[in-house]
């Protein structure tokens, strides 16, 4: 055992918990999700956290660590200092069950408001054809692990409950980029929808998304802000406003 | 007390939101019933994320050479021709169908320059054929599935009113038990994880669709989900297990730092030009290549070098060997002394490929050994070892649909079925496997459905699975379920892992029922309240069962071959290739017996040269020619 570490976790809901004190030993090359499946064997067997895969693919272990959210799984205990306490707290956003798990199912209520992705309908399976460069715009969001630390660190969400209702979270801004960028989606109102049902404008793009991404997809570069762009573009260019007019009014839109 | 008890009613449930459990239940959807998909962690967590390398299909997008029978045979000789033949032919056939099935639901694959699917080379695979996503195939496709799901969903809120009516995910759900009643099945029974509370599904079919088992061992790629749920369930409602010696020990594994051990390392890597070395810098795998492949391995640097460019000219680099003898030999060599510092070899990519293209084709991978190990792989080799990858034994099942054998109702699909990859599995079968298999699984299911109608379950049926949740925590100052947990990995690492002797598996077996009879007294602290050594304490009753399973079957089987390697009988043995083991459980012990593997038919012998057969069949089986 390389070294002894103070922790403070959380423990118990949101309404009657409190953080507690532990000392645990971590070996060196160790995560911090180690160092709390030591604490469950043997000081706390019922210290509840989510987690699956322990290599940063699945998006389970979300949590904040000294108030930053992350991937427990691929925090390194060495990033800490000799002397420092590790405080583990569960994602704010959301309510929480019991210690470190929280009831994330407001993102799946949201994922099922994305209206699914629409195949050309005379392209038979097989016949699709797309250069590479025009798949990778799209596949950049399809990276995302569904973690949902962005959704957690997102302020609109974060810190105004009253939002959760109209507003999808940067999650579901990617989805919907991914979709509107996707070289076969024949629903051509993507980014309409995220103006209007989704709450995109809501986003004042201080990028805490981006940052917390341990995917690194460019969430506010390359998804958000393209998207309000064109939807501003479609909003205010008088040509392009005509046009959308004469082709709602065609049904084309 | 079981008034109260959450309960549903469907046509199927499905247990396992993997790749095969998804496939089964868009599958029933489509086909107008009602599902269930009952699964351990959150929607979209499962297993299939972590497969990386691509999935195998003959779409001949990069060579138009292959085609379904190159894939069956590849497939066949990877599993060391012990494989049921009609699920190696189905999957070979219909696996390119299920890929493209995937991009009419919005996968994006990479591409080749027509703009096609592209392919890559794998080991054991004639010709380039995973289509693929960078290194994160298995979170497309399980993505792709589950806005599918959420598709159906819509269209069902659009009907019906209620997206939920039809189709419903329920997430964080353990199943303990598989119902029947008069010999039929009737539903299943579980918690809820986030609160301990009980619900009762009632079903006229279950699929089975739960992954593998490697929480049985110690060092494994599997999260912790893999604690064979699913075979268990299935041997305990009286279905079979076939084969459970074969584990594939994937070759390539982190071996360091220590928290990561285990954690898998694409296979992708060899595909891309990785190459293996020794702690003396030698290319070691040209000393491993086995007879029966010498006429496709290259025995020599160069020849494998100039394979990259030339394939049609040159025999493919030992490193891209099926997984069972890379294995093996990284095994011998660290063994010989000639390991790295922390008990593996050296695997590098960098000397092959620009940083910039390593980046991009095997970006997790980078991402990984950077941020979990401090190696930057476009600089240096990675250090690498087997890990416990994948069981290639599991619930005997009726090719065409998926039906266990033995008991009507229980269909098993994905990892947890046995028979389709043999002895050994082809890396890139795997996500294939789960889309041919899940889909039938699926059809097999509706028709059962519609031929049989109700099944509803009683009272006392209920009232038994009930009681089983409640025990461990009457008990107080019993064995705590992690420690157990522990020393079982601790057997079946040292007594039934790569490689196996009688008298290890004899103590094995006798060590394992050991623990089970300690196990029958766990207690739980805490509450029912998202208590994780309350779930321990059913995985592991599972895991137990495996156990024994796998260690009476490989100690009957004294031969080696694929994911068994027998110290005590080293050589492969014609007369054992036509055995199937099938285990089966009693209420107290697993039961294995022999049985005839199915003879392949004339029309599947004669697609192969009859001399590469004499490696693998006897005498009179040659002679005959095949079945029928």
């Amino acid at each position: 055992m390389a070294r002894t570490l103070k922790l403070r976790i959380w423990r118990g809901s949101d309404q009657d918990g409190a953080l507690q004190d532990v000392t645990v030993e971590a070996n060196s090359g160790e995560v911090v999700l180690d160092i709390i499946h030591r604490v469950q064997a043997t000081q706390m067997g019922d210290l509840a956290v989510r987690w699956n895969c322990k290599a940063g693919k699945c998006g389970s272990c979300s949590m904040e660590i000294n108030g930053k959210p992350r991937l427990a799984c691929m925090t390194q205990v060495s990033a800490y200092a000799e002397d420092e306490v590790i405080t583990i707290t569960p994602l704010r956003a959301f309510p929480v069950i019991k210690d470190l798990v929280t009831d994330v199912s407001f993102n799946y209520k949201k994922a099922l408001e994305v209206r699914a992705y629409e195949h050309p309908a005379d392209l038979a399976p097989g016949e699709a054809r797309m250069e590479q460069i025009d798949v990778e715009r799209s596949q950049e969001f399809r990276k995302c692990i569904e973690c949902f630390l962005c959704q957690n660190t997102c302020h609109v969400i974060r810190d105004h409950e009253e939002n959760k209702k109209s507003f999808a979270g940067p999650r579901f801004f990617i989805r919907l980029a991914e979709l509107d960028m996707h070289p076969l989606d024949t629903l051509r109102n993507r980014k309409q929808s995220a103006q209007e049902e989704h709450g995109l404008g809501m986003c004042n793009i201080t990028k805490c998304c981006t940052e917390v991404c341990p995917e690194h997809i460019r969430i506010t570069d390359n998804a958000i802000i393209p998207m309000k762009e064109r939807v501003v573009d479609v909003k205010y260019d008088p040509l392009r406003w005509l046009g959308s007019v004469i082709r709602k009014r065609e049904g084309i839109l | 007390m079981t008034e109260q008890i959450e309960r549903h009613k469907y046509d199927i449930v499905v247990i396992g939101a993997g790749g095969a459990g998804l496939r089964a239940a868009v599958e029933a959807r489509e086909a107008g019933l009602s599902v269930a998909i009952v699964c351990k962690s959150l929607f979209g967590k499962a297993h299939t994320v972590m497969a990386e390398g691509g999935a195998a299909a003959s779409m001949g997008n990069v060579n138009d050479n292959d085609n379904w029978m190159v894939h069956f045979r590849d497939t066949m000789r990877g599993g060391k021709f012990l494989n049921h033949y009609r699920m190696a032919e189905l999957h070979a056939k219909e696996a390119p169908d299920r890929i493209w099935e995937l991009e009419t639901w919005g996968a994006l694959f990479d591409r080749t320059k027509e703009g096609k699917i592209s392919q890559r080379n794998f080991g054991g695979h004639e010709y380039p054929r995973l289509a693929h996503v960078g290194d994160r195939t298995g979170l497309e496709l399980i993505r792709t599935m589950q806005q599918r799901i959420v598709a159906l969903q819509q269209k069902d809120g659009r009907d019906f009113g209620d997206p939920e009516k039809n189709i419903r995910v329920f997430a964080e759900v353990t199943i303990t038990e598989i119902l029947k009643e008069k010999g039929k099945i009737a539903g299943a029974y579980g918690y809820r994880r986030e609160n301990g509370e009980e619900v009762l599904f009632e079903a006229p079919a279950v699929v089975i669709a739960t992954g593998g088992v490697g929480k049985t061992f110690k060092i494994t790629s599997n999260s912790w989900e893999g604690t064979g749920d699913g075979h268990a369930l299935a041997l305990k409602a009286g279905a079979n297990l076939v084969d459970m010696e074969f584990l594939q020990f994937h070759p390539t594994g982190m071996v360091w730092p220590l928290s990561v051990k285990g954690i898998l390392v694409t296979e992708s890597v060899r595909g891309e030009g990785g190459i293996l070395t020794n702690s003396l810098g030698e290319r070691f795998m040209f000393k491993y290549i086995p007879d029966v492949f010498k006429d496709k391995y290259a025995d020599n640097e160069a020849e494998a070098d100039r394979w990259y460019v030339d394939q049609d000219n040159n025999r493919r680099p030992p490193e891209l060997l099926p997984r069972d003898e890379v294995a093996r030999a990284i095994n011998s060599e660290v063994k010989a002394g000639r390991g790295t510092e922390h008990g593996g070899v050296f695997l590098d990519v960098s000397k092959r490929l620009s940083a910039e293209i390593i980046k991009k084709r095997l970006p997790s991978m980078w991402h990984q050994f950077y941020e979990l190990a401090g190696v930057d792989i476009t600089k240096e080799a990675m250090e690498v070892g087997p890990t416990c990858h994948y069981v290639m034994g599991g619930v005997e099942v009726d090719p065409d649909s998926a039906a266990a054998v033995g008991v009507d109702g229980l269909f098993a699909a994905g990892e947890v079925a046995g028979g389709m990859h043999g002895s050994n599995r082809l890396g890139g079968n795997s996500l294939t496997d789960l889309l041919v298999f899940g889909r039938r699984a699926g059809m097999g299911a509706v028709a059962y459905v519609k031929s049989h109608g109700e099944n509803p379950v009683s009272q006392s049926t209920l009232e038994k699975a009930a009681a089983r949740i409640e025990a461990p925590f009457s008990r107080v100052g019993g064995e705590n379920a992690y420690s157990l947990h522990q020393e079982l990995q601790e057997i079946t690492h040292n007594l039934v892992g790569i490689i196996r002797t009688g008298a290890e598996l004899t103590e094995a077996i006798k060590e394992i029922a050991e623990i089970r009879k300690r196990s029958a007294n766990i207690s739980v602290t805490g509450d029912r309240k998202f208590n994780p050594g309350f779930h321990l304490a059913f995985d592991l009753d599972n895991m137990l069962l495996v156990a024994e399973s796998t260690a009476k079957s490989a100690l009957l089987r004294e031969e080696s071959r694929g994911g068994h390697t027998r110290d005590d009988f080293p050589g492969m043995n014609s007369t054992w290739r036509q055995v199937n083991h099938i285990s089966s459980f009693d209420g107290e012990k697993v039961n294995i017996k022999s049985q005839p593997l199915p003879v392949l038919p004339k029309e599947l012998f004669d697609l192969f040269d009859v001399h590469e057969l004499e490696k693998y069949m006897t005498p009179e089986e040659i002679s005959k020619g095949g079945s029928n």
